[in-house]
């Protein structure tokens, strides 16, 4: 499927840039007027993205993080946020609700609220290699709004 | 200052404002525990009513200071949480750990 508009953003992993990252995507997104609820959905499950690359890929350094925005016929969109930092050893159990490998101050929830939040999640991941994660929402079909 | 913290007799209560991320997590974190710490509340409340944004980063922090209270017994609120807050903290089943009070425009958040 080809994109109607494309959005390519690179970032350093460096936590000031959480909320940076969140605004680009939901100011290029703003594109299809999205709901206010839809809007903070996708905001919220960027901001989950983002910080595992900064909390997990890249923790004891500074790496770089890719996010590409997709927008395709029928106001669906797709976001895909990769890094090259150390991986995920075992993707299943990184997904489980709670999980975590980061301590006390991390709820491990992450993938939960993507996973809950946007209609689609994958991941994929290579120990040492990195990690890609991809967003998928469909927004609301509203009356009026048809190109 | 994403909080400000107001203590009155065996309560402390922090009026946290701002997007709760794990950026901002952290000074919030370390503000909270030295009230804790110098207060020794009975109760905490964290008023939710001026946070614009929240994600995950947002419910360890409430988690982590239930663990706090816990060692000495204290109870934890969490007070005016806007909508789309309350939709994160539902998620996380927080409210088996404190009371949540909804807040904002009273607007049941949708799932």
């Amino acid at each position: 499927m080809k994109a109607i508009n494309e959005c390519r953003m690179t970032l350093l992993s460096r936590s000031a840039n959480e909320g940076f990252a969140r605004v680009a995507v939901s100011s290029f997104i703003a594109q299809l007027d999205p709901t206010i609820e839809e809007l903070s959905d996708i905001k919220t499950a960027v901001s989950e993205a983002v910080t595992n690359c900064i909390v997990h890929a890249y923790r004891q350094t500074l790496g770089k993080i890719y996010i590409t925005v997709s927008i395709y016929e029928q106001r669906k969109i797709r976001i895909v946020i990769r890094d090259t930092g150390c991986g995920i050893e075992d993707v299943k159990q990184a997904m489980e609700p709670l999980f975590t490998t980061a301590g006390g101050e991390r709820a491990g929830l992450g993938f939960a609220v993507m996973e809950s939040f946007m209609d689609k999640l994958q991941v994929r991941s290579k120990p040492g290699k990195g990690t890609v994660v991809t967003l998928q929402k469909q927004l609301s079909l509203r009356a009026g709004l048809h190109e | 200052m994403p909080v400000k913290i107001e203590t009155s007799g065996e309560v402390v209560t922090a009026y946290l404002s701002g997007e709760l991320d794990h950026h901002a997590a952290r000074g919030i974190r370390e503000d909270i525990d030295a009230a804790i710490e110098r207060d020794m509340p009975t109760l905490l409340i964290l008023d939710f009513g001026e946070i614009t944004f929240m994600d995950s980063s947002g419910i360890g922090l409430v988690m982590g200071r239930y663990r706090k209270l816990q060692q000495t017994g204290a109870e934890l609120h969490v007070s005016n949480t806007p909508p789309h807050i309350y939709k994160v903290m539902k998620l996380a089943g927080l409210e088996k750990l404190a009371k949540i009070e909804k807040g904002g425009d009273g607007r049941e958040s949708h799932q």
